[in-house]
């Protein structure tokens, strides 16, 4: 999700922001100095993990229960006796959704910790942000988030969905006879480049679909937009100009709350103008009315509400560990998400493949993770493409319930492969489906 | 908690719909009715065309226990499990069915619209003018062919006028496309007269041509009514879009105005760069929020006017704080500006960090209540939603009280005197510092009204202080420092050439667009709109 709900600030703010995480980046610096952490001791006989989620600042709402799941898993595999005979041992560290703070972190993991692997990231300014470190040192990285795409490097593997994964089916389900047969486009987003390069590939997706340009509306608000009168007077009048219409969201967390709260007041129902949206899940619900919300959409590869027994067991495992963490939010209400899921996915797929490699050591371990499988709670055993270090995974598209859970209303017969480069995007044919240096060493 | 009781209310009269079709219910055919539990939309969409074709009123209980998510499957039979227990859907007798068995029966947002399209359709007939007049409206709002029978059974019988309009557009609606000339002509007619703008898509269609010229609607008569029909429509349509955009603007200068108005007073009557007053805004929210959970834990019955205890509430907190604040830090602080920058911006650091410690950093839900959910509809196109109308005419409250206050009673007139020349003043025997710190925590607390306002229509967190206090500056310094008049006539102008320029120029550029006016304005005059007249002590 490229870069995610709270990445707001961009104006004025900023500076005081920038100083006030520097502060912070010092503090958690003197901390780390002061107090001598037991995870930071030297022990052979533990393969050492690395955490790399914002604990602070904007970031931390979406990514701290990211760090928590990928302890849990770690908890999880440690109880049944670790990797290759060893015990997983956690080393967490806060970039403070401060990005250049994520790659000297990065650094410090693999050079000075000397972690395996690094579980982390949620901004795909902060994946890009270590991606030169984790090149330049030959790390790992497993990245959990749905984001635009475009990219493709040897070192991360990437659990989250592309755009082929999550935005394509819920406009072509939109477009089916069930979503309603909508005819024109509403694409409306928090003017940055996630919903920018989103709606260019779904613009040349729709212009496939003999969807005239007449027929789409794009349009963007600034961060932290709060006054959707506007905007939401252009929807109703869009649509009444005839043919079903639809709303594709990529509205930033923050703005979706007045978004949808002025949508329910102005009386546009979900069932006559749709709007689906691919930032909102659960965890997004969580501070929201959502009664005048029932009925909108939401398109990920997992909800919390799918009925499998791999689910239930996830959602318990869960639920029993935030009460045993006391994990402020979850230990009363605790949910799931889709990046929780595919973080919780990455970590097995890591284990799968040191126990194929028989080591920790980077190259074996990446050439060992294409092609390992894993039962995830989407119900579906997901693959990782023996190419492209992304999963093959099933998309669902789910209706807003009373009580911000989903309910699903269409799925994928099974998981579908990701096109990291977008077929919609010019040029893009001609680039490879795998990193470029292994297709150099082939 | 009126909504539960309107849910109780709803469920009660659906079960004793219930019980009085129970002896009915055999008409409905058994097979359209497990139809309805189909995987396949289409089948759904059918069994549901059928039953309101079958105009059997008994179908209605188990179209609206399918919409209500309360029709499950049990063993391959359709039972209702209501809060009343469990019942055959068909004959009304009791099933002992444990919840477990239940095969949930799931519908989207296109059978959704059907089935409100078919329950209204059914409801038409029914002795209640009210439940009819909604009827009539959700079946002129969406109309399908099957409903046809049921809309002419009910107009030979319907007496009032407003229903009949109604059913006769609904009816126009479904004839526009009959293969009988002469009744497309009477639609199309009957629907340029009937102001409806989705009519507008509907006729258009008419006027479209076929790949190879021709037109879609073969008949000449029929195209020329409705072109006319299309004119009257956007000519009908054109006052309510001009009114709906001063509407905005007025709605958005309104919020800009609680956001600034307290500002208005510590910063432009006393002179303090408050950087923490958007934290007084956040305050403000936040106590409605404690507002909320407190009549829903003690007061469910009273919780749709948890807001009117917010409003005294928030101004309480807010006003305190202020007040704290005046006296511990910012007093020793007068004359020197940069200093109360930095105090008080990290005073709203502090301020937010204590929220978030205290409430999680996590946005808190503060819904709507539910008289303030909704809106009216001017025209057919343009609806003002309640919670905004609600909020200019707060925001006029407040400004009353600002200005009666300032104008009106002694302490005003303190204020007014220490503001334009503070020596001056204590010469006069004015206890200055008293009215010093009654004055910044009128302003905090005008700041915690304005976030009541602000919660009521965006999100509440620990940031939400950040998000205005730009926009607040804004405001009052374009206003002319010193000046509510100014305050108030900047807030409501920024609000209507934001509004006005949105549309063609979208919310990015058009907020670029206003800071840049602002800007070439304020190089004009830099004193603001109104400047302040009279022998300031500084000046």
């Amino acid at each position: 999700m490229a870069t995610a709900f709270k990445r707001i600030n961009v104006t004025v703010r900023q500076g005081r922001r920038i100083f006030f995480k520097r502060l912070g980046a010092f503090m958690v610096i003197a901390a780390l100095l002061a107090m001598p952490l037991p995870v930071r001791a030297q022990s052979k006989d533990t393969i050492k993990i690395g955490v790399l989620h914002s604990l602070s600042g904007t970031m931390a709402i979406s990514e701290t229960v990211l760090k928590d799941v990928t302890l849990m898993a770690i908890e999880e595999i440690n109880a049944k006796g670790g990797i290759l005979g060893r015990k997983l041992e956690a080393v967490v560290v806060d970039p403070a959704s401060n990005w250049p703070l994520f790659a000297e972190k990065a650094r410090q993991l693999i050079a000075q910790d000397k972690v395996a692997v690094v579980f982390g990231c949620w901004t795909s300014v902060s994946r890009k942000s270590v991606l030169s470190v984790f090149e330049e040192l030959n790390g790992l990285l497993f990245y959990p988030v749905q984001y635009e795409g475009e990219e493709l490097s040897k070192n991360v593997f990437y659990t989250g969905a592309a755009p082929n994964q999550q935005a394509i089916p819920a406009v072509e389900y939109l477009m089916s006879k069930d979503g309603g047969g909508a005819k024109r486009f509403v694409l409306l987003g928090t003017d940055y480049v996630y919903p920018r390069t989103t709606n260019k590939i779904l613009r040349a997706f729709l212009k496939s679909k003999n969807i005239p340009e007449a027929d789409i509306l794009e349009e963007y608000t600034p961060f932290s937009h709060t006054d959707y009168q506007t905007i939401i007077g252009k929807i109703k009048k869009f649509a009444g100009e005839g043919k079903k219409t639809a709303v594709i969201s990529t509205i930033n967390g923050d703005s979706n709350v007045p978004f949808y709260k002025e949508l329910g007041n102005q009386g546009l129902k979900a069932k006559d103008v749709p709007v689906v949206a691919f930032s909102v899940g659960e965890e997004e619900l969580r501070g929201v009315d959502t009664k005048p919300l029932v009925g909108h959409l939401a398109a990920w590869n997992y909800f919390m509400s799918l009925k499998n027994p791999t689910n239930e067991e996830f959602t318990k495992k869960w639920a029993a560990y935030a009460k045993a963490k006391n994990l402020p939010g979850h230990k009363d209400k605790p949910l799931t998400n889709d990046p929780m899921e595919a973080a919780y996915i990455g970590i097995y797929m890591w284990k799968q493949a040191v126990e194929k490699a028989k080591t920790t050591d980077v190259d074996p371990v990446i050439a060992a993770v294409g092609g390992q499988t894993f039962k995830a709670p989407s119900g579906f055993t997901i693959k990782m493409d023996e190419k492209n270090h992304h999963l093959h995974k099933p998309v669902f598209v789910g209706e807003i319930k009373a009580d911000g859970q989903f309910n699903i209303v269409w799925k994928t017969p099974g998981p579908i492969k990701a096109k990291p480069w977008s077929p919609y995007i010019a040029g893009n044919d001609k680039k490879k489906d795998e990193p470029e240096i292994i297709a150099k060493k082939k | 908690m009126i909504t539960t009781r309107w849910v109780r209310v709803a469920a009660l009269s659906l079960s004793v719909l219930l019980f009085a079709n129970v002896s009915r219910c055999i008409a409905i055919d058994v097979e359209t009715a497990k139809q309805l539990a189909a995987e396949d939309g289409d089948v759904k969409l059918a069994a549901i065309q059928k039953l309101v074709a079958s105009a059997d009123p008994a179908a209605i209980a188990l179209l609206t226990a399918l919409q209500d998510d309360v029709l499950v499957l049990f063993k391959g039979r359709l039972i209702i499990a209501g809060s009343g227990g469990t019942k055959d859907a068909l004959t009304g007798a009791p099933v002992d069915a444990p919840a477990a068995q239940h095969e949930a029966i799931m519908i989207n947002n296109r059978i959704r619209a059907a089935l409100d399209g078919a329950i209204a359709a059914l409801k038409l007939v029914s002795p209640d003018r009210a439940v009819r007049l909604a009827a009539a409206r959700a079946v002129a709002g969406d109309p399908s062919a099957e409903m046809l029978p049921l809309i002419k059974t009910a107009l030979d019988k319907e007496t009032d006028n407003e229903v009949k309009r109604l059913l006769n557009q609904a009816r126009a609606l479904i004839e526009i496309n009959s293969g009988d000339a002469a009744l497309r002509r009477e639609a199309a007619k009957l629907l340029g007269s009937s102001g409806n703008p989705q009519a507008k898509q509907i006729i258009g269609k008419l006027l479209e041509k076929h790949p190879d010229g021709s037109f879609i609607e073969a008949d000449a008569g029929v195209r020329e009514e409705a072109i006319k029909a299309l004119r009257a429509i956007e000519r009908g349509s054109l006052m309510p879009q001009i009114a709906a955009t001063l509407f905005s603007g007025l709605s958005l200068g309104s919020v800009l105005l609680l956001a600034a108005l307290g500002l208005a007073i510590t910063f432009g009557l006393m002179g303090i760069i408050n950087m923490a007053h958007g934290e007084m805004l956040m305050l403000g929210a936040y106590t409605t929020y404690v507002a909320q959970s407190l009549f829903r834990a003690y007061l469910p019955d009273w919780l749709d006017w948890y807001i009117a205890a917010a409003v005294p509430m928030a101004f309480a907190v807010a006003a305190s704080i202020g007040i704290a604040l005046e006296r511990t830090v910012i007093r020793f602080l007068y004359g020197r500006p940069l200093e109360t920058l930095l105090t008080t911006w990290g005073i709203s650091l502090m301020l937010t960090q204590l929220v978030r410690t205290v409430f999680g950093a996590q946005n808190v839900e503060v819904a709507n209540p539910a008289w303030m959910s909704g809106g009216f509809s001017l025209g057919a196109d343009v609806v003002l939603p309640y919670n905004r109308v609600v909020i200019i005419v707060f925001a006029a409250f407040v400004v009353f009280l600002v200005w009666l206050f300032l104008a009106r009673t002694r302490l005003g007139l303190y204020v007014r005197a220490v503001t334009q020349n503070r020596t001056m003043a204590d010469c006069m025997g004015i206890p200055t510092p008293r009215v010093d710190w009654l004055t910044f925590g009128l302003g905090s607390g005008i700041a915690g009204l304005g976030g009541v306002a602000l919660s009521q229509i965006g999100n509440v967190g620990p940031d939400l202080g950040q998000s205005y206090i730009v926009d607040s500056f804004m405001v009052v310094v374009l206003g002319g420092v010193g000046q509510l008049a100014g305050t108030i006539i900047a807030a409501v102008g920024l609000g209507e050439i934001n509004k006005f320029l949105e549309p063609f120029t979208g919310a990015v550029l058009g907020k670029i667009f206003v800071l840049i006016i602002i800007i070439l304005f304020i190089q004009k005059r830099p004193q603001g709109l109104f400047a302040l007249k009279g022998r300031m002590a500084e000046s």
